[in-house]
């Protein structure tokens, strides 16, 4: 399947694609990976007029960390994360990125461009929901720094400005007493989830949930995070009676579509087998124990 | 954009199988179109044109990628390796042998797309388990559920490749 024609522009820098992005207007597309965007403009379902070509900029794929916080660059793949030192330290990233599609896509497929489709199947949205994650993004008035709450707005649609170029993503690294998980459940590696959920819980002293962050993917037109399940926790040993409500309330906070993948409710039941799973695999690392996560597939 | 304008040309120079090629084409492209329309490499297959199949993996600059899903602008001044790249001399490769000898294929639509992602495995890991062989070509979907044999052929030409 051939694409519908367009005109190409290869970036050199992000100013030059900021540029680029404000000369060709509403219906010019930045082209990172693709994985997304190719399939989409295959499928007609998305015909840009212009295609501005951010993959040859140089300074978009970084992954820095430091004591305080992390920096990954829009242009990072999933296979670079999934292989980078800060899926090691900080375990719910290794499983987000290792859980996304098949070794074939994550060669290609980056951070930004899950983020920049608005595609609430992709992983990267939900997963930095759970890490409180910030935006950056440069436009022909400079940078703006966006929360990840509300970014993602609509089926599609993110608050970036046509003019806007996604440039990376930085999160708080979670205190040593902190654990994640994000876990999802697909039909075959490269589907697109049914759905997944994403925990990072802080313990107290033995089982007290001092602070915890819940998102849900593939669950809604939007990543869901799922702050009255937080409440439910916040506080609170975790006892299995906790535990359950929690899930009950993060189920609730789901929208989750019919469509190909299941009905409403087969992804209710799913979504709350999920939450559980990454709830037990969170707290378990927050206490130091080695916990293999990824998704989950027949 | 209208089709009644002049449709736009781009001049790229793409490696495959160690031999460059420079070639004007259109920003549509797809590499897989690329290496089967433009240099009658018909070896890399297009299964189900949408990211799924795998039938369509080469390497692009070192990595396993499925072609149908980059711009072959998005593959200027970048090394290809196709299916067609595995043969040396006249010798067929391990991976190729063992598939042949282990009947690691039926109907071998997908077999193209099977070597290019065991090859990128055992060039990364050369003594890889079942379950990395399982999760090296879960993008790589075989529709004559021939799966169990293609195991025992990877694993087959690993165990090869290090006895020579």
């Amino acid at each position: 399947m051939y694409p519908a024609p367009f005109r190409y522009h290869r970036a050199g820098s992000i100013q030059e694609a900021v540029s680029l992005m404000s000369e060709y207007g509403d219906d010019a597309r930045a082209l990172a990976g693709g994985q997304t965007l190719l399939v989409l403009m295959k499928l007609r379902f998305e015909e840009p007029s212009d295609l501005v070509d951010l993959g040859c900029i140089p300074e978009m794929s970084y992954i820095d960390h430091d004591d305080r916080e992390v920096r990954i660059g829009a242009l990072a793949t999933h296979a670079a994360i999934a292989q980078s030192p800060v899926a090691e330290m900080i375990p719910i990233v290794g499983d987000c990125a290792n859980g996304i599609a098949d070794v074939q896509v994550r060669n290609r497929g980056t951070i930004g461009g899950s983020l920049a489709s608005g595609d609430p199947s992709c992983d990267w949205p939900a997963l930095l929901h759970t890490l409180d994650a910030e935006i950056l993004c440069e436009g022909p008035d400079g940078q703006r720094i966006l929360p990840i709450e509300g970014f993602v707005e609509d089926l599609y649609q993110t608050v970036l400005a046509p003019n806007e170029i996604l440039t990376g993503v930085r999160f708080k690294r979670p205190p040593a007493n902190s654990g994640g998980a994000y876990v999802g459940f697909k039909r075959c590696a490269p589907a697109y989830p049914t759905a997944t959920a994403g925990v990072q819980i802080t313990l107290a002293d033995g089982d007290l949930c001092q602070d915890v962050r819940i998102a849900l993917g593939s669950a809604g037109l939007t990543p869901i995070h799922a702050t009255d399940a937080e409440k439910v926790l916040r506080g609170k040993p975790l006892s299995a009676k906790v535990i359950d409500q929690a899930t009950e309330a993060a189920v609730s906070a789901a929208e989750p579509v019919e469509d190909m993948r299941g009905s409403e409710a087969f992804k209710r039941s799913v979504l709350a087998v999920l939450v559980k799973r990454a709830i037990d695999a969170a707290t378990r690392r927050c206490k130091g124990e080695k916990v293999e996560m990824s998704h989950e597939y027949y | 954009m209208s089709t009644t304008e002049a449709v736009e040309q781009i001049e790229v120079d793409i490696t495959v199988n160690g031999q460059s090629y420079q070639r004007v084409i259109e920003p549509r492209l797809l590499l897989v179109q690329f290496l089967r329309e433009e240099l009658r490499l018909t070896g890399t297959h297009i299964g189900c044109d949408t990211t799924y199949c795998g039938a369509c993996t080469v390497m692009l600059n070192g990595k396993p990628v499925k072609s149908c899903t980059v711009l072959s602008v998005q593959a200027d001044q970048g090394e290809i390796m196709t299916v067609e790249g595995l043969e040396q001399d006249g010798e067929l490769h391990p991976l190729q042998t063992a598939f042949s000898e282990h009947h690691g294929l039926q109907c071998g639509y997908c077999t193209p797309g099977m070597l290019m992602s065991s090859y990128a495995l055992l060039a990364a890991n050369p003594k890889p388990s079942q379950k990395e062989i399982r999760r090296a070509i879960a993008g790589n979907l075989c529709r004559c559920t021939g799966y169990h044999n293609i195991f025992i052929a990877i694993d087959a030409a690993a165990k090869a490749i290090q006895d020579s």
